[in-house]
């Protein structure tokens, strides 16, 4: 993966530009000191790293403004940071660049039940936003399996989903108003506490912007009232096919469960072992759940299970109560843990249409085995976002970069069959020089153009998402 | 009139237009003034592309009517999340609701405040920017992070930053039966504390309706027939504090209501407000006209004399959409609501890059 070499004429004004930024700022927002900025290296993609020129960690949306009107005159890039959980590589720094982080800005700052709105400071993190509503029995719907960690602005900035989304949707569908700082410095606020945009829906293209078009320091979010209960059921099938049949055939009887998940043979076998979830000995696995109250609950479960056996499953429980419920999900939130104790992964994102199931999973199935990687399937059913996990040696030499080729054979497979790179961890630099697989040229200009209006100059979030071929013109350009 | 037949013969009318264009569906939500210029008709764009009901989704051309995809659907027991409203009962327009025209106003109905608008439910699209050129963005699969997300964005964008040849739907399970939770006597206040107090019950309310006529007070549950029915009971129970609750099985007033039939033939104009819910009963005390409120008290249908500037009345809360008048009233006070500075400037500058010859000018140009 290749990064532009850093601009030395801004790496020379180092100094300088910290000066003006400590000035600006209160003592402890700035962080300069080389053994410090190690932290901020890398996210949660860690085989690339770089340490940042600088991270400034503002309190308020006003210090978020003054430290980006100082970096805009001059002339340096600035990557936003909420938590450093992206996948992507969304928050890797470059030499030139300064840190930006929000995570000192964590405040909620209105709750309305009334209007079933919470308006936060966006270092809040995903699980603290449900957890200021909890009492009042409500709950904020998108939640990411990294909800302890990963913040608001991160959740915004990357459009995040979680197991829950087939039925409330990903981030996008639970946001109403942001404040945004744009790269000059200008505060703008967009959208609030109603529904519509009063014109161009400018929210829809903030969200899941990766930091390319201004800084959210600020989020209205929407949020629901917790379910009265939610019980799943576990079925298993001797067939990747079948289990894939089983969720197309569930979704046509018009039933739409709150989650779908499904697990391969290597996924079960591993969460199984690390977890003692007792799951069944089988080729495929789903996870299927439901919300209502008890008897709602018994009867979707009922229909679901009718449909489910006329598949032949190998195994069928239909969870009774909380603790095996508990049960049935143990293994799959493990999931990324227990692949992590085995062995090193990559864990990818793309999405595929429902109806290529099967196709897909023997196609995952042939590239591993002529790479001779494993590769683990855990995803989200119902809406086609896969997880392939594709299992290396990190300390082998060369196995990373072959388990990266098999991970762009996979994405690109995605695309031919219908789907896209990423269903809700983003491009970032990981899948950045793929994106041309999915787009024409004319798509990506489009997709600039909204850049170029936010951002004139190019300096936000330089060189994520974009090839950097496409985007060399705009760059150049920044740099005179 | 310009009417090609493909996306391609559209692109092509585009880059040959030589003055400005108003971009045309059915003709059925043209609110604003007729614009000088060529009208750019999609409707020879039809025809459903790919539907699976097993996936959830749907691609169609712009053109294609509204009534098809809605048939196509039912077919297989499915429906739109956003329950989009037909405008021609309140315009007194014939002609037929198109796909593009219902994405391009961002169209939605009563259900919009739980399910989300037409944005919430648009995965992909195609459209043809001013510079004449096919753009795509999204696809055809629910959960998508792929690169910015203009489809949304042209959601609601009412012409002015492309023309939409193709969309991409998300679809939901169509509704097995249907019941009405309705209250007489509720003063604004009133009405406004209970429909709330009913969206804050764990029992899925997706519409909340109050008519001062009356005054009635509307609820809707939808589901299957065991939950709606258990659902009415603990909605009633749990509401007995806000008024006396009968429930009513059966379709009710709902499609009346998302079309806003009331308000057809009626003298004046007319306008939908935005506004958080909390700030109705306030806002609608200071109406000069005939109004109801629709999503909880979030969405406000206000009638208002002829030129009436409604904006004023509205205080800070929200913003307000012309949706009936004259052309003149439209060209005085703006079909739109006037956005803050900040705003404003990305808004022009985004027209400016999607559209440098300024075809698509006349904002907000109201396709159908
Ligand atoms: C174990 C694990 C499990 C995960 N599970 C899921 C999952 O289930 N679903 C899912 O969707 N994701 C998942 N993720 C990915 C990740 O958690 C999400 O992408 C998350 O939203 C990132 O949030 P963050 O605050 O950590 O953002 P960061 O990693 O700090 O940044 C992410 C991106 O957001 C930008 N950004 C950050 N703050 C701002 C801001 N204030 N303004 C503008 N841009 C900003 C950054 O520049 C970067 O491009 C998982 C990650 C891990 C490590």
């Amino acid at each position: 993966m290749q990064m532009p070499t850093p601009d030395t004429a801004i790496l020379s004004r180092r100094a300088a530009v910290l000066r003006r930024l400590a000035a600006a700022l209160p003592e402890p927002a700035l962080i300069s000191d080389p053994a410090a900025l190690r932290t901020y290296e890398c996210d949660a993609l860690t085989a690339y790293r770089c340490p940042p020129m600088a991270v400034v960690l503002p309190g308020s949306t006003q210090e978020v403004s003054a430290c980006l009107r100082i970096c805009h005159e001059e002339g340096v890039p600035v990557v936003p940071r909420g938590s450093g959980t992206s996948l992507a590589g969304g928050a890797l720094p470059t030499a030139d660049s300064i840190i930006l982080g929000v995570s000192r800005m964590t405040e909620v700052l209105e709750t309305s039940l009334a209007d079933r709105i919470i308006r936060v400071q966006t270092g809040i993190t995903n699980l603290s936003v449900s957890g200021a509503v909890e009492d009042d029995g409500f709950f904020y719907a998108p939640d990411p399996s990294s909800q302890l960690a990963c913040a608001i602005a991160g959740n915004i900035a990357m459009n995040s989903g979680g197991a829950h989304c087939l039925k409330y949707g990903v981030t996008t569908n639970n946001l109403l108003g942001v404040t945004l700082v744009l790269m000059d410095g200008t505060v703008v606020e967009i959208g609030g506490g109603h529904m519509d945009a009063p014109g161009l829906d400018l929210l829809s293209v903030i969200c899941g912007s990766e930091g390319q078009l201004g800084v959210v320091t600020e989020a209205m979010l929407r949020i629901l009232p917790r379910p009265e209960g939610a019980r799943p059921v576990l079925i298993g099938y001797d067939s990747s096919e079948t289990a894939g049949q089983c969720v197309s055939d569930i979704i046509k009887a018009g039933i739409l469960p709150v989650a779908i998940e499904f697990m391969d043979r290597p996924c079960i076998r591993a969460t199984d072992e690390f977890s003692g979830a007792g799951y069944p000995d089988c080729e495929a696995m789903l996870i299927v759940e439901v919300e209502g109250s008890d008897p709602e609950i018994d009867e979707q479960l009922g229909i679901i299970s009718q449909i489910a056996r006329r598949l032949d499953p190998v195994e069928l429980r239909v969870s009774g109560s909380a603790e095996e419920s508990a049960r049935i999900w143990l293994g799959r939130k493990s999931a990324f843990g227990a692949m992590g104790q085995i062995n090193d992964y990559i864990c990818l994102d793309g999405t595929i249409p429902v109806s290529e199931l099967p196709a897909m999973l023997r196609g995952i199935a042939d590239l591993s085995g002529r790479y001779g990687l494993e590769v683990a399937n855990v995803f989200h059913a119902g809406d086609g976002n896969m997880h392939p996990l594709i299992l290396f040696d990190a300390n082998a030499d060369g196995e990373l970069e072959k388990a990266e080729e098999l991970g762009a054979e996979i994405l690109t497979l995605c695309v031919k069959v219908g789907g896209c790179l990423t269903g809700e961890h983003g491009v970032g630099v990981e899948k950045r020089d793929l994106m041309e697989t999915q787009f024409d040229p004319a798509d990506l200009e489009a997709q600039m153009r909204v850049k170029d209006v936010f951002d004139p100059g190019w300096l936000l979030n330089p060189a994520k998402v974009f090839p950097l071929s496409v985007s060399a013109g705009r760059r150049g350009i920044a740099a005179e | 009139m310009l009417e090609p037949v493909s996306e391609s013969a559209l692109a092509q009318a585009v880059r040959g237009a030589d003055g400005p264009l108003a971009i045309r569906g059915g003709g059925t939500r043209g609110g604003a003034p007729p614009r000088d210029g060529t009208v750019l008709s999609v409707a020879g764009l039809t025809g459903i592309t790919l539907y699976e009901p097993g996936a959830l989704t749907l691609v169609a051309r712009a053109g294609t009517p509204m009534a098809e995809i809605d048939a196509a659907l039912e077919a297989e027991g499915q429906r739109l999340a956003f329950e989009p409203w037909d405008a021609r009962a309140v315009l007194g327009r014939d002609g037929v609701p198109t796909l593009g025209g219902c994405v391009a106003t961002n169209a939605s109905g009563p259900r919009r405040m739980v399910a989300g608008a037409a944005r919430d439910s648009v995965i992909g699209m195609r459209f043809v920017d001013g510079t004449g050129t096919a753009v795509k963005s999204g696809g055809r699969v629910m959960k998508n992070v792929t690169g910015l997300d203009l489809a949304k964005l042209l959601c609601g964008s009412r012409g002015a930053l492309g023309v939409i040849t193709e969309v991409s739907l998300k679809l939901l399970p169509g509704i097995a039966a249907t019941a009405t939770l309705a209250a007489d006597g509720l003063s604004p206040d009133a009405a406004v504390a209970a429909m709330s107090a009913a969206l804050c019950t764990p029992y899925e309310v997706t519409g909340a309706v109050h008519d001062p006529a009356g005054p009635r007070t509307l609820l809707r549950l939808e589901g299957t027939e065991a939950s709606v029915s258990y659902r009415a009971d603990a909605l009633a129970r749990a509401l007995s504090r806000h008024g006396d609750w009968r429930a009513e099985h059966g379709p009710g007033p709902w499609a009346d209501l998302r079309d806003a039939r009331d308000f057809a033939g009626g003298a004046g104009d007319l306008w939908r407000i935005s506004l958080r819910p909390s700030d109705a009963p306030a806002t609608v005390a200071a109406l000069p006209g005939r109004w109801r409120m629709d999503w909880g008290g979030g969405l406000i249908w206000a009638e208002a004399p002829e030129g009436t500037d409604l904006r004023a009345a509205l205080a800070g809360a929200g913003h307000a959409t012309l949706v009936r008048a004259g052309a003149d009233t439209h060209r005085a006070l703006g079909t739109l609501h006037p956005e803050p500075a900040p705003v404003a400037r990305l808004t022009d500058g985004l027209r400016a890059r999607f559209d440098p010859r300024g075809l698509f000018s006349a904002h907000p140009g109201v396709p159908a």
